[in-house]
């Protein structure tokens, strides 16, 4: 398999164009995903018993086949990019439910506890002290959510959408190597980067613990 | 200040941690609740800013029904330290001792410049305001902890075994500092322990709590040391609670003679005439001495009087120097009257002054 670097050059700017879009679906998903799982994570943390539930309730979803889940999403929203957000955002809820719940639980109950007794009210406790310490659990949870949501924006391709993926089935259909390769090198691409970025966040996010790594 | 009316606590489980209690706390002391887990000596502390609430009964703070306020501004106007400190990891220590003020709305300037006040208060440098609470000693933490509930300048101060988890060294040096700082704030303070020591030291008051959440005696520390109500009471207090009782008297009283001259064992005394050490004149070994002043207690008197080699206790003024000695026998005839007086009024006929009385005090080793 060889490259040819001048189909490369001579499509940059539909590279460029698929990229942005790929990472488009990919990050929206992880939006609606944290949109969606913030307060069900809590709900599932406060109320014990709808903790099983609701983390089961996300381990199923997560067990449909995705090719399935844009079938399944054809009737109701069509060939659109709303199915191919809407497919990922289900497998990112999986995920980021299960470490915001964790997140929530690992805050100390001493802190949780030095909260009210100082007089802050639940909400606010929430805001200020819980999810500032269920960040670092959260946050892991993002990082996974946002490469598989990379990695899985490909699938679409199956509903006319995909970003990079179309480069896949272009490569195969015409029996070309080269947008294949190209198609993988971008997702791996946009993958690392999505993590670095991420990373950096959480360090800036958490001076707390960026102090106690160098204690 | 602080009124408990047939007070009653059962928890879901249906164990009762608050039987029928009835107390009542004045203004400006310290109330310790004593007893063995499980006896209802948080929950009685826990009741005060509604962390918990009674099944029956009243509790006042100023007059006012706990349960007639909101929880949440309630316990803004109380105090509140806990064991570890409880302080907030994701916060600068500044912003720890700052959380009430900011609470109430003092804005973020004034909170924080009040916080750096307490800072100072409790003995912390204005740097250690901007480290994070786990880059601080659990002795340091426990005073951020200190700092964090007198933020807001409350009356009331509720701790909840706030040295139980630092080294017995420390523990002692944040006694010392709170009580320090109580004579300064003269604020009205509930404080829970298990460890009588601790509660001799720090109480105006001391509370006993027997398990099954009953009051069973509340008295200043020399009239429960000295007339335990029961054996439950005489057997929590523990088999030296004469010698507890000898910790609240001091030795002003003791008569005291010159140094020996001649004999022996001399007092060896550098320039300014304060002594260093007791000199065996057959043996040319010198043993180390801790020398007391008026204020310090019978029972480190006592210690001395053991641990000298002579029987014989140096006695000093304020600046150290010697102003005599004391023998054995008087200080042990001295404690016998204290002791005995002390059952006929409940009253120690002195209290300690300076800090570290008691068996606080640091043995010097005669055999060294």
């Amino acid at each position: 398999m060889s490259v040819d670097w001048s189909w490369i050059a001579d499509h940059t700017d539909d590279l460029t164009t698929l990229t942005v879009n790929h990472l488009q679906a990919a990050l929206s998903a992880v939006f609606f995903g944290l949109l969606i799982s913030l307060p069900l994570a809590v709900l599932a943390h406060r109320v014990r018993p709808l903790r099983g539930l609701l983390l089961g309730l996300s381990n199923i979803l997560f067990t449909i086949p995705s090719i399935a889940v844009f079938v399944l999403l054809l009737p109701v929203s069509g060939l659109t990019r709303t199915t191919t957000v809407t497919g990922l955002t289900i497998y990112t809820l999986v995920v980021l439910l299960r470490n915001t719940v964790e997140g929530l639980d690992s805050v100390p109950q001493k802190t949780k506890e030095a909260a009210k007794a100082m007089g802050t009210k639940p909400l606010r406790a929430l805001l200020t002290v819980e999810l500032p310490l269920a960040l670092p659990v959260i946050m892991a949870g993002v990082r996974i959510a946002t490469v598989m949501s990379i990695s899985l924006v490909s699938v679409a391709t199956y509903i006319g959408d995909g970003g990079l993926g179309q480069l896949f089935t272009d490569g195969f259909q015409r029996d070309f190597p080269t947008p294949v390769i190209a198609g993988v090198v971008l997702t791996l691409l946009l993958a690392l980067v999505a993590d670095a970025l991420l990373v950096a966040v959480q360090y800036v996010l958490t001076p707390w613990n960026r102090r106690r790594r160098e204690a | 200040m602080i009124q408990f009316d047939t007070v009653h606590k059962r928890f879901p489980n249906g164990t009762t941690a608050v039987d029928d209690l009835s107390l009542d706390l004045p203004e400006g002391g310290v109330t310790v609740l004593v007893g063995s887990s499980g006896c209802g000596k948080t929950t009685t502390l826990r009741m005060i800013n509604r962390m918990v609430d009674p099944t029956s009964g009243t509790i006042r703070v100023g007059g006012r029904d706990v349960l007639d306020q909101d929880a949440a501004e309630l316990r803004r106007s109380i105090g509140y330290v806990i064991q570890q400190s409880g302080l907030f990891p994701h916060r600068t220590v500044l912003d720890n001792v700052a959380t009430v003020p900011l609470l109430l709305g003092w804005g973020r300037r004034k909170a924080r410049a009040r916080a750096a006040e307490l800072l100072d208060t409790v003995g912390l440098s204005p740097d250690a305001g901007k480290r994070y609470p786990h880059q601080l000693s659990g002795g340091q933490q426990q005073r951020v902890g200190v700092a964090r509930a007198l933020a807001a300048d409350p009356p009331v101060l509720l701790m909840d075994e706030p040295f139980g988890a630092v080294d017995p060294v420390v523990r002692t040096q944040l006694q010392d500092e709170l009580l320090r700082l109580q004579e300064e704030l003269g604020k009205t303070i509930v404080f829970v322990t298990h460890d009588i020591d601790e509660a001799v030291r720090l109480g105006d008051r001391i509370a006993v709590f027997r398990t099954g959440g009953r009051l069973v005696q509340c008295a200043p520390p020399a009239e429960l040391l000295a007339r335990p109500v029961d054996d439950f009471v005489a057997d929590f207090l523990g088999a030296e609670r004469g010698l507890k009782l000898l910790s609240l008297t001091t030795l002003a009283g003791v008569p005291q003679g010159p140094a020996p001259d001649g004999g022996r064992w001399t007092l060896a005394l550098d320039s300014a005439r304060k002594p260093l050490a007791w000199h065996d004149t057959e043996t040319n070994v010198r043993t180390p001495l801790r020398a007391l002043r008026d204020g310090d207690s019978l029972l480190a008197a006592l210690n001395e009087s053991i641990a000298a080699p002579g029987g014989l206790v140096a006695r000093v003024d304020s600046t150290g120097v010697l102003t005599g000695v004391s023998s054995r026998d008087d200080i042990h005839t001295h404690a016998g009257a204290a002791h005995a007086q002390a059952a006929l009024t409940g009253n120690a006929p002195s209290a300690p002054t300076g800090p570290g009385p008691g068996e606080g005090a640091p043995a010097k080793d005669a055999a060294a």
